[in-house]
């Protein structure tokens, strides 16, 4: 009933399920975790109750996506043994190393501190409770800086040499293998993806609030300071995109001539394909809609600047053009959108109409989720344009799977579908229902928040402290 | 000793800690789990809920540090294994999911939280029974051929492997309990106490159950434990078990809080201490050893410096955050 191809198949499939899961969460929680240390920072330097209340209101909304972020992420960090022995037993002494550094520098930095932050608002004062929050963001971003090494490191390795055991080991220090070429621009590209996606989210909040009361103060703040995110932070982004993508070009080209739909070389001058549909077995694009020499302008800044196709990479080092194609103009088209969004923020503030422009806020609330869709539509394309290697140019991907009976991998891929699903379904619609509620003065703690017998300071003396100190404000 | 088969034996050492540290601190966060129908919905349930949410993530990430180590310092041991234990590995990590994500849900939404309380005691009986069935099913050996698992998908499922997980369902529990009875007073604690007295003989019969049956594995565990000098350790044991259900008995029996939770740490760490003793220097019993599947000395010495200094740390910060929340858990929260 199944084949090796199957099993093959049908890791990858749960591969890139897990993990197109899972990296929504981080996404989120990178941005927000920072977002929540620039809300306490304010709220202690201004003494302003607004970014408390503010703070309390996305501090809900982080716990739940941080949770889901740690659930999902332990199913990855066994994955690579489970389904991709072959691969973790080559490649382990390389990028092993760079995960046991993650779990060292970050996974723990975020756990030890998250308790604090959420809970130990009462119990540690103001100062230390801002240092736990700012440890937990600080993690969040060192984690991203590990994973994004290594998985840099699969698309441009670097400083590895093979041992008798065929296991690629370090040859030329640790700095070549962390720092390969394509890592700075990944890392730029993906944590400034990740500052976007939660500000288009905290802004669609925002605007949802707006529409419904446009006086609402809280609704304004956080409206506000997602929209100057927006209007700076896009343009940034195309930025880093274009670098990453010239990057690409130099050390990966087979992946871009996957994303610009080049099947042919076209020596004087490629043009942009905007639409088209790939076919891969014939190795031509049908329907084109096409700009001349564009392509090659972008690319190479040279109109008439020559741009290799598919035709010279040999059929079986070929990635699937359909879905880097595809994810990669959905991603290109999102980023054109936001960079839109952040202009006509900038136009409407400049009218003093940024609260009450129905258009503007509808137009924020749509994009709310673009983010995400912009995140996974990148990573689908960098990963799949990776293919048919696991390692780019030396390892095959289906020389790096686990020995596993197919029906055991259809098993337990039916098992993550049906139960991501339904808990990251409940999770979102937790999420949803959170966001709906309008944030509004003395905003309400963590319903759960424990408390404990010692060590806790009286609530009326707080409260007294509390007053003494906003009377210095 | 050489270098290399030091620093192998080293990075052997900082694996079966983060392994432990798992094991004893995400043991009671599971028990707690495995107990949860037990208590009584509303104030107990939420009481035993609240002893562990602050630090139940920091506990899990020692799992995490387990496997990833495990990818870094040995990572021919850890695709064979991860292989081999297919089946029951994804079970636990999905049971996992359930458990983490109803620490957040339960709160979120009273009108279901039946139905999460649910999810939390099935995650986390599940992952502790597949934690349990996967140490079994590493002692009774895996099949290896050249650097690969060679056997099938049910392999795993013995009898020997369902004690070893219906043993640490038994002793996540007892662990639980008295977790519970330190950290919270009043009708919760006596609860709790009540439990301790069934579940410490069940998890004193789980691991003398486990300890005859891997005797009866064959291989190589009956010279280890009945060979010279091994045997002057081994009669001891006995005695040990003596002192421990002695001081156990009177720490029940004179209602004190911290002790039993202490003195269960111990029999765990001893547990512990044995199980390595049976291991070693194999990291898959009779196939494959410790030094057959480390990183080379490069990767685990890069690895080293980190850990020496931030291992430390992490501890410290976690000590810190325990402190933070020390004390008995309120029952009522901040509602």
């Amino acid at each position: 009933m199944f084949h090796d191809a199957d099993a093959l198949l049908l890791a990858r499939f749960q591969f890139g399920f897990t993990v197109s899961f899972h990296f929504i969460f981080p996404s989120f929680s990178i941005g927000l975790a920072s977002y929540l240390a620039v809300l306490e920072a304010l709220w202690l330097k201004t003494g302003k109750t607004l970014y408390l209340d503010l703070f309390k209101y996305w501090l809900k909304i982080f716990a739940v996506v941080f949770a889901m972020g740690v659930v999902s992420g332990i199913v990855m960090s066994y994955q690579f043994g489970s389904n991709w022995a072959v691969f973790s037993d080559k490649a382990g002494p390389v990028i092993g190393p760079l995960m046991a550094y993650e779990v060292l520098t970050a996974f723990f930095l975020e756990a030890g501190f998250l308790g604090v932050m959420l809970f130990g608002m009462q119990k540690v004062g103001r100062r230390l409770h801002f240092f736990a929050t700012l440890m937990v963001a600080v993690g969040t971003f060192i984690s991203a800086f590990w994973i994004l090494s290594v998985n840099s490191w699969m698309q441009t390795p670097t400083g590895y040499a093979i041992n008798a055991d065929g296991q690629f080991v370090p040859a030329a220090g640790w700095a070549a293998i962390i720092f390969n070429p394509s890592f700075p621009y990944r890392l730029v590209h993906t944590v400034i993806a990740a500052y976007l996606t939660t500000a288009l989210t905290v802004g669609a909040v925002g605007a949802w609030h707006l529409l419904k009361d446009s006086k609402q103060e809280h609704a304004r703040k956080m409206f506000s300071m997602a929209m100057w995110m927006a209007a700076l932070v896009a343009p940034l982004q195309i930025l880093a995109g274009d670098a990453h993508g010239l990057n690409t070009l130099e050390h990966q080209p087979a992946k871009v001539m996957a994303m610009e739909g080049h099947y042919q070389s076209h020596p004087d001058g490629a043009p942009l394909i905007l639409f088209g549909i790939p076919n891969d077995a014939e190795q031509r694009m049908e329907h084109a809609i096409e700009i001349p020499k564009l392509s090659s302008l972008i690319l190479k800044h040279d109109l008439d600047a020559p741009l290799n196709g598919l035709d010279t990479v040999a059929p079986e080092n070929r990635p699937p053009v359909k879905v880097v194609f595809w994810t990669f103009r959905v991603m290109v088209a999102l980023g054109f959108l936001m960079l839109l969004l952040g202009a006509c923020s900038l136009i409407a503030r400049a009218r003093s109409k940024l609260y009450d422009w129905p258009w503007l806020l509808r137009f924020a609330l749509v994009m709310g989720p673009s983010g995400f869709i912009a995140v996974i539509a990148g990573w689908m394309t960098t990963e799949v344009g990776r293919q048919p290697f696991t390692i780019y140019g030396v390892m095959r991907t289906a020389d790096s799977v686990s020995p596993l009976a197919a029906p055991a991998v259809a098993m337990s891929l039916i098992a993550f579908v049906l139960v991501y699903f339904a808990v990251f379904g409940m999770g979102t619609w937790y999420l949803l229902r959170l966001m709906s509620h309008a944030p509004h003065a003395h905003e309400p703690d963590l319903p759960n928040a424990p408390a404990h017998a010692a060590g806790i300071t009286p609530a009326p003396a707080l409260a007294a402290a509390g007053a003494k100190e906003s009377g210095h404000g | 000793m050489d270098e290399s088969t030091l620093l192998t034996n080293v990075w052997a050492g900082i694996l079966a800690f983060a392994v432990l540290m798992y094991v004893v601190m995400d043991g009671f966060d599971l028990g707690i789990g495995i107990l949860f129908p037990v208590f009584g919905v509303g104030r107990e349930r939420d009481t035993a809920m609240n002893s562990i949410a602050p630090v139940w993530d920091g506990n899990e990430t020692w799992l995490v540090l387990g496997g990833g180590g495990l990818m870094a310092a040995f990572p021919l041991a850890y695709g064979i294994i991860m292989t081999a234990l297919y089946p029951p590995l994804i079970a636990m990590l999905l049971a996992l999911v359930f458990r983490g994500v109803a620490f957040e849900f339960r709160w979120r939404d009273p009108a279901h939280r039946r139905i999460w309380d649910i999810a939390f005691t099935g995650g986390s009986f599940v992952a502790a029974l597949m934690q349990g069935i996967m140490l079994g099913a590493l002692l009774q050996g895996i099949h290896v051929e050249g650097r690969a698992y060679g056997g099938g998908w049910w392999d795993w499922l013995t009898p020997f492997s369902l004690l070893t997980g219906a043993s640490v369902v038994a002793g996540y529990s007892l662990l639980g309990a008295c977790w519970l009875n330190w950290k919270t007073d009043g009708e919760t604690q006596n609860h709790a106490r009540r439990l301790m007295r069934i579940l410490a003989p069940v998890t004193l019969l789980a691991i003398v159950g486990v300890s005859i049956a891997t005797l009866f594995l064959g291989g190589e565990y009956v010279d280890r434990w009945f060979a010279m000098p091994a045997v002057l350790v081994t009669a001891q044991v006995p005695l040990i078990i003596a002192i421990l259900i002695w001081r156990f008995a009177r720490s029940l029996r004179r209602n004190y809080e911290l002790a039993p939770f202490v003195i269960t740490l111990v029999v765990f760490g001893l547990s512990f201490i044995g199980l390595g003793i049976s291991m070693y220097p194999y990291l898959i019993p009779n196939s494959i050893t410790l030094q057959m599947a480390a990183a080379p000395a490069s990767s685990q010495m890069f690895m080293l410096v980190g850990a020496a200094v931030l291992v430390p740390l992490i501890l410290a910060y976690t000590a810190w955050s325990y402190w933070v929340f020390r004390g008995k858990v309120a029952h009522e929260g901040y509602h």
